[in-house]
Formats: C-alpha cells, sequence, structure tokens
C-alpha cells in the first residue's frame, strides 16, 4: 500500500491527511502512530508532553492510563508478548521516563517489541538540570535496542519509521524515541516514509546453505538427539514448525523458562524445562545427548549453571539464532545457524530425515514417566503447587498466564500445562518482581475474549497492586492469582539452604488484606487457606462475570524442587526434601 | 590468553556514538588503551581505531556486539592482517640552553622533530608506531618530561585489504 492510501486507509472516522500537510511534531507522532495500526497506548501524562496529550484530546486513539509508569510498561510489555506486535508507550520527561527503566530492561532481556515515547524539555533547556530533566537516551542506552532523542521536528516521522521497524524486526527489543518539547510544539510538512534506510541494520533471515546441510547431516547420524527451544521459537512464530521439525526427526523437546510455550507441553516428545529447577529428564537429556540444537535459546546461566564446559558434555552443539553475537557466547557451537527461527526450520523441513533415535526416546521417556515434578500435597494445609494444579486442571492448559518472579514462577513452570505459543508472560531474562499483574492487563486487552489469570506472589503484587484501579476501571474479566505465603519465598529458599537459615529480612506478614484490598477497588475478592477451600474458591472466580482477586494462603515453607545449586552440574540434582 | 587488538569501526557521524561503543567495552569490563575517531572516506561516516586487550573469544563477541549497534556500519580486527599503526605525540621535556643540542641529537634519529622551544623546556612531536614512541620518551626521560601527550593509535590494513563497505 502506498503512502499516500495509507494515510486514510487504515481506520475508520478518521480526519484524512495528505502527505506534505503542515502540522505540529505532537500530531505528526500520533498520525504514524494510526499508520503503524497501534490499537493501544499505555502512557501517563506530565509537563514535558503535554502537547502531544493535547492533540490526544481529538485523536482517535486508545490510550489506557495506569496510576504509575512502570505499569504502563509492564502492560504495554504484556501486549506485546501476547500479540508480537509493537507495545506502545508514552511517559514525560524526569521522573516519568525514569520509571520506566525497569520496564524498558525487562523487554530488552526477553526480546520484546516496545516502542517508547517520552517528553523532554526544551532544547534551550537540556543540560541545564532543568525541571524534570533527564538524559534518558544515556540511561537507557544499555537497555535498548537503540534510542534516539530527536532535535528537529523534520526528522520525527522518519524516526518513528525506524523506531518501529527495529523494534519489530531482527531479534525484537525495546526502542526509545525522547522528543524535547519544542519538537512537539514546531510544526512542519508532514511525510511518511515507506522504507526505512538503515545502512548499519541488516538482520540475516534466511540461514547459510552449507551449515544448514551439516545440520541435516548431523541430524541423520545422531542417536541421542535434543531440541533446547528458546524464547526465539516464541517470538519469530515457529511453534509450528518446531513441532513438525520435532514429528518428523523423533527428536525430543526441552524448552527453555522463556520456550515453554513454543511446544505443546503434553506432546510425548515434550522435556519440558531444563536447569536450576527443571524436570529430571530434561537435564539427563542434556547430560546424556549426542547431539543437542539450541532453537532461539541462549544457553544462559540457569540452564547452563554457569558451567559451560561441562554443559552437554558428549554432545555435538548446534546453535541457531537470528543474533549472530549468541552464537558462541556462553557454549562452544559446532554449527552455527544464523537466520530468522521459522524460516531456518521452514528450510530444514525440507531437508532433514529421521536419525536412528527410537532407543533414546524411549530412555527420555521412562526419565520423564520415573521422574515428574513432585511435591507432598496434604489435606490440612494449602501447598502451592497444589494452587497451580487447579489452575491447569481446570483451563486444560488454555489460559494466559503471566507471572513475577520466584517460587509461583517456577511452580506455575512446572506444573501448568501451556499448550498455546505466547500464552506464558513472564519476566524470565531480568526476573522483574511486579512485573506479572499489569503485564496480564495488557494481554488481556490484547486478548478480550481469553481467560487471562495473572499469577503473583504477596511480595511481588504488592509492588504493582495499584493497576488494580485500572482493571476496575476498564473492567478486565482477569483472574488475579496471588500465592500468598507471607513472605519472599524464593529467597527464604535460598537463605535456608545456603544461608543457614538466617531469614534475613523476608517477612511480609504484616501485608493489606488482599481481600479487603481488591474490594476497596470495586473488584471481587476471595479467600482460600485449604484444598478444598482452593477448589471451591476458584470455581466461583471463574464463574464470576469480570474481575476476581483470590488470595490464596499457602505453605509458606515450601520449597522449589528439583533444584541444581548454582556451580554444580545438571547431574546433581537435589529431588525434594522428605522432611516436610 | 590476553593479547592486544587493534579493532576499526565504521559508524555515523552522530551525537552518542562514541558513548554507546564506549559502553559496549566498559559493560564487558573490556579496558579501551586508546581511542582515535575522525574523518573517514565517506560523509556522513567516521572511523574509530580502538586498542583494547582480552582473549581472542571475549574480543569476537564484544566486535558481535559492536556489530549490533544500528549506527556501526562495519567491524574489522585489523590486527588480524598486516596493518600500519602509527601515533603521534607530544613531549615538553625540560632543557637548558645548555642541553639543547644534546636533545636534538636524540630526537633526529627518530626523525621527530622540535616544534616549541621555551626559556626551559623544548616541545618535541613525533610519529611512528607505539614501540618508536615508547622508546623516545624512555630516552628523553632523563631530562625530565614536564607534560606527555599522545593521541593513541590510528590504523589501517596494508595494500589490498580495505575496511570499506
Amino acid at each position: 500500500m502506498s503512502a499516500e492510501a495509507a494515510m486514510t486507509a487504515t481506520r475508520k472516522n478518521i480526519p484524512p491527511v495528505q502527505q506534505g500537510e503542515v502540522m505540529s511534531g505532537a500530531e505528526i507522532l500520533l498520525r504514524c502512530l494510526i499508520l503503524e495500526e497501534t490499537e493501544y497506548i499505555f502512557g501517563y501524562p506530565g509537563g514535558a508532553v503535554l502537547p502531544v496529550y493535547d492533540s490526544l484530546y481529538q485523536n482517535h486513539l486508545n490510550h489506557i492510563l495506569p496510576r504509575h509508569e512502570q505499569g504502563a510498561i509492564h502492560a504495554a510489555d504484556g501486549y506485546a508478548r501476547a500479540t508480537g506486535k509493537p507495545g506502545v508507550v508514552f511517559a514525560t520527561s524526569g521522573p516519568g521516563a525514569t520509571n520506566l527503566v525497569t520496564g524498558i530492561a525487562t523487554a530488552h532481556m526477553d526480546s520484546v517489541p516496545l516502542v517508547i515515547f517520552t517528553g523532554n524539555v526544551k532544547q534551550q533547556l537540556i543540560g541545564t538540570d532543568a525541571f524534570q530533566e533527564a538524559n534518558i537516551t544515556g540511561i537507557t542506552m544499555p537497555i535498548t535496542k537503540h534510542n534516539y532523542f530527536v532535535r528537529d521536528v523534520k526528522d520525527l516521522a522518519r524516526v518513528v519509521k525506524e523506531a518501529f521497524t527495529i523494534a519489530t524486526t531482527g531479534r525484537p527489543g525495546p526502542v526509545l524515541v525522547d522528543i524535547p518539547k519544542d519538537v512537539n510544539e514546531a510544526k512542519t510538512e508532514f511525510h511518511y516514509p515507506e522504507k526505512v534506510d538503515l545502512r548499519g541494520y541488516n538482520p540475516t533471515i534466511e540461514p547459510n546453505y552449507l551449515q544448514m546441510e551439516r545440520l541435516k547431516d548431523a541430524v541423520k547420524a545422531a542417536r541421542k538427539p535434543v531440541i533446547l527451544a528458546g524464547g526465539g521459537v516464541v517470538s519469530s512464530g515457529a511453534e509450528k514448525e518446531l513441532l513438525a521439525f520435532a514429528e518428523k526427526t523423533q527428536i525430543p523437546v526441552i524448552t527453555t523458562f522463556m520456550g515453554i510455550s513454543g511446544f505443546p507441553r503434553r506432546h510425548p516428545l515434550c522435556l519440558s524445562m531444563p536447569g536450576m529447577h527443571g524436570n529430571y529428564a530434561a537435564n539427563q537429556a542434556i547430560l546424556n545427548c549426542d547431539l543437542l540444537i539450541g532453537i532461539g535459546a541462549r544457553f544462559d546461566d540457569r540452564i547452563t549453571m554457569g558451567r559451560t564446559r561441562e554443559f552437554a558434555p558428549n554432545a555435538r552443539i548446534v546453535h541457531i539464532d537470528i543474533d549472530p553475537a549468541e552464537i558462541a557466547k556462553n557454549v562452544e557451537t559446532m554449527i552455527p545457524i544464523v537466520g530468522d527461527v521459522k524460516h531456518v526450520l521452514m528450510r530444514a523441513l525440507d531437508k532433514v530425515e529421521k536419525g536412528d533415535t527410537e532407543e533414546w526416546v524411549r530412555q527420555v521417556s521412562e526419565w520423564r514417566e520415573q521422574h515428574p515434578y513432585t511435591y507432598q500435597n496434604r489435606d490440612d494445609v494449602l501447598k502451592p503447587q497444589r494452587v497451580i494444579e487447579i489452575l491447569n486442571e481446570t483451563t486444560r492448559g488454555d489460559a494466559i498466564v503471566t507471572t513475577d518472579v520466584g517460587q509461583h514462577q517456577m511452580w506455575v513452570a512446572q506444573y501448568y500445562e501451556f499448550q498455546h505459543s505466547r500464552s506464558l508472560i513472564s519476566s524470565g531474562g531480568l526476573g522483574t518482581m511486579g512485573f506479572g499483574f499489569p503485564a496480564a492487563i495488557g494481554a488481556q486487552l490484547a486478548h478480550p475474549d481469553k481467560l487471562v489469570i495473572s499469577v503473583s506472589g504477596d511480595g511481588g503484587f504488592q509492588m504493582t497492586m495499584q493497576e488494580l484501579a485500572l482493571v476496575k476501571e476498564l473492567n478486565l474479566p482477569l483472574k488475579i492469582v496471588i500465592i500468598n505465603n507471607k513472605c519472599l519465598g524464593m529467597v527464604r529458599q535460598w537463605q535456608e539452604i545456603f544461608y543457614d537459615n538466617r531469614y534475613s529480612q523476608i517477612d511480609l506478614s504484616c501485608a493489606p488484606d488482599f481481600v479487603k484490598l481488591a474490594e476497596a477497588f470495586g473488584i471481587k475478592g476471595m479467600r482460600a487457606v485449604s484444598p478444598d477451600e482452593a477448589e471451591k474458591v476458584w470455581k466461583e472466580a471463574m464463574e464470576h462475570d469480570g474481575p476476581a482477586l483470590i488470595d490464596f494462603v499457602v505453605e509458606p515453607e515450601e520449597n522449589v524442587y528439583p533444584m541444581v545449586a548454582p556451580g554444580s552440574t545438571l547431574d546433581q540434582m537435589v529431588m525434594g526434601d522428605d522432611n516436610k | 590468553m590476553t593479547e592486544r587488538h587493534t579493532i576499526s569501526i565504521l559508524v555515523n557521524d552522530q551525537p552518542g556514538v562514541l558513548a554507546r561503543v564506549a559502553n559496549l567495552f566498559g559493560q564487558r569490563g573490556f579496558n579501551i588503551e586508546s581511542i582515535t575517531v575522525g574523518q573517514s572516506e565517506e560523509e556522513g561516516l567516521s572511523r574509530m581505531i580502538i586498542v583494547t586487550s582480552g582473549n581472542e573469544q571475549t574480543v569476537q563477541q564484544v566486535m558481535k556486539q559492536l556489530h549490533k549497534l544500528i549506527d556501526v556500519i562495519k567491524v574489522q580486527q585489523l590486527s588480524a592482517f598486516p596493518m600500519v599503526a602509527r601515533e603521534l605525540v607530544l613531549i615538553k621535556v625540560e632543557a637548558t640552553p645548555q642541553n639543547r643540542t644534546e636533545i636534538s641529537g636524540i630526537v633526529e634519529p627518530f626523525r621527530a622533530s622540535i616544534v616549541d622551544v621555551g626559556p626551559q623546556s623544548l616541545m618535541i612531536q613525533a610519529t611512528g608506531d607505539s614501540e618508536k614512541v615508547d622508546a623516545l620518551i624512555q630516552l628523553l626521560k632523563p631530562y625530565g618530561i614536564k607534560q606527555l601527550c599522545r593521541t593513541g593509535v590510528t590504523a589501517m590494513t596494508r595494500g589490498a585489504i580495505t575496511a570499506k563497505v
């Protein structure tokens, strides 16, 4: 479609704009967002972005107003993870911009496409420590894929186009555009470029032919191959191709935490998550395989345990990734394949033949049957794992589940049997507390008809719980689950195991009554303290038409198992403690 | 094994590019021994020459990360090829009318020149590879070096190998 036609064709009721029409920077910005088919802007106004919010007043864009900028950026992140489309964020200068920093780093670590627009003070005041001035491009340089400071309104449309292109292509990531107030006020002719011209940016999509031949030979020759599928499978939309590849070659699939939703959990070839709190079968497969095919995974220290030389000691490693810098970063690679995971798998599907893997598949299946994730269930106290099981049983792995970081996150990864790509939304790389709940708001906006469950600990929930107001305002049918152990569970677990039970600053027993808190925001609140109650209350929550918060009060001393201590190798798994 | 590496980076001539590049080195714990930035053969592009030390694997990783920067057009490890590396030094050395001749005797074989004469000092300008500059500095030290400025290395590969895009 020509840019001319795109001026009006994307939405109804949009006043037409001609290429070359004179308008302010703020109006240009909003017009660009319409052309980029932005569904929602997650933002918070302030002094330096007043021109933008004034233009927004009569514009046809949906703006979501969370109660904190951190809520805005996590919600945009949740929207982006749930859809694959870029999340769009507005914030003002200074504190508005700095409040985004955790969210930007979260998105950067997990390669989530965000386009963030911050206002800044007028250029004549830049560098004078003006009121609400912060050098946000300097601050976010290491945590964005790229960022811009716009000096001239004539550059604005081009910069916005480039920002969307960079955020969404290649390895996705957050891009920040900082616009000083005078640029948003200045007027110029509007020309939206159809294409970007970025000489230093040219992601490799199609794989190298010779390396693909080597992959084919390696697959054919392997007797004990395994796939390590990461977040790249999800972000490139390659879940169908992965399934076809695994089935054709009969290679078992391990999914990293970020890759969990990229392969159906109940599939016979699925070995679920490896690493620190991973599955026995997954870790054994890594230890014993003769070929390991990493697909859009980055071999991070929660999987290699930092012992990269001992990782997959008997295997040749194939690494498929769109980012050449990931290859050989952490582990030595025999066959490097740079390219978009979806494209690489499509090419591979035509080529590969099944090797002789029957004995190996039988072996890993046996490991999986013999050592499932387990815990000691009890009738008198509510075990956190049981809560996740209830969620799983009642939704059959069909819901979109968001989490924070910590014990509850690992239990979700272990006990929720994800069936669909993009359905686990969690801060894997940065491990951000307070992420899950606002991210669930973004996911629910993206998929109004799907069941979205926000699972948080009582600690993380208290970091961003003010967004209950937003849930009420939008009347989102979100189910807000709190795994309430009245403490910082994962910190407690590490202090128990590695610091000789010296529990330091983990007690959160002085918390609000979450049921009353929900009610104070006009949201239905419920509580369960026993397994029976948990089932009953959850059923009620599911049947409730509208948002509901459920406070599951669980056994506080429960630990996440299996566990491999940092610095150990994957064969040194602690399977559980039997004394509880 | 830690080795010295000379890396050439062709970048967009934009504000903030130096910070982006320097940031990457800092993040990986790489010390930049010297950095020179200036015009390149193409308008709108600058060339940076960075001398750093680190093991080969880490240097490869830094180069890949550099390549990911949108403003970076081309990255090349010059020290992997035959190259010419040069720097310029200005040295202000203590000198009395009595030993000026002696000092010019030292300067001459280095094809360095005296660019300023003060009542108690001489300013010497020399260009060459880092070893030559080091040697000159050593020889001038006994006279008393009041001030020393080295530009850092700029470099190019020899003959047909170019870092053009």
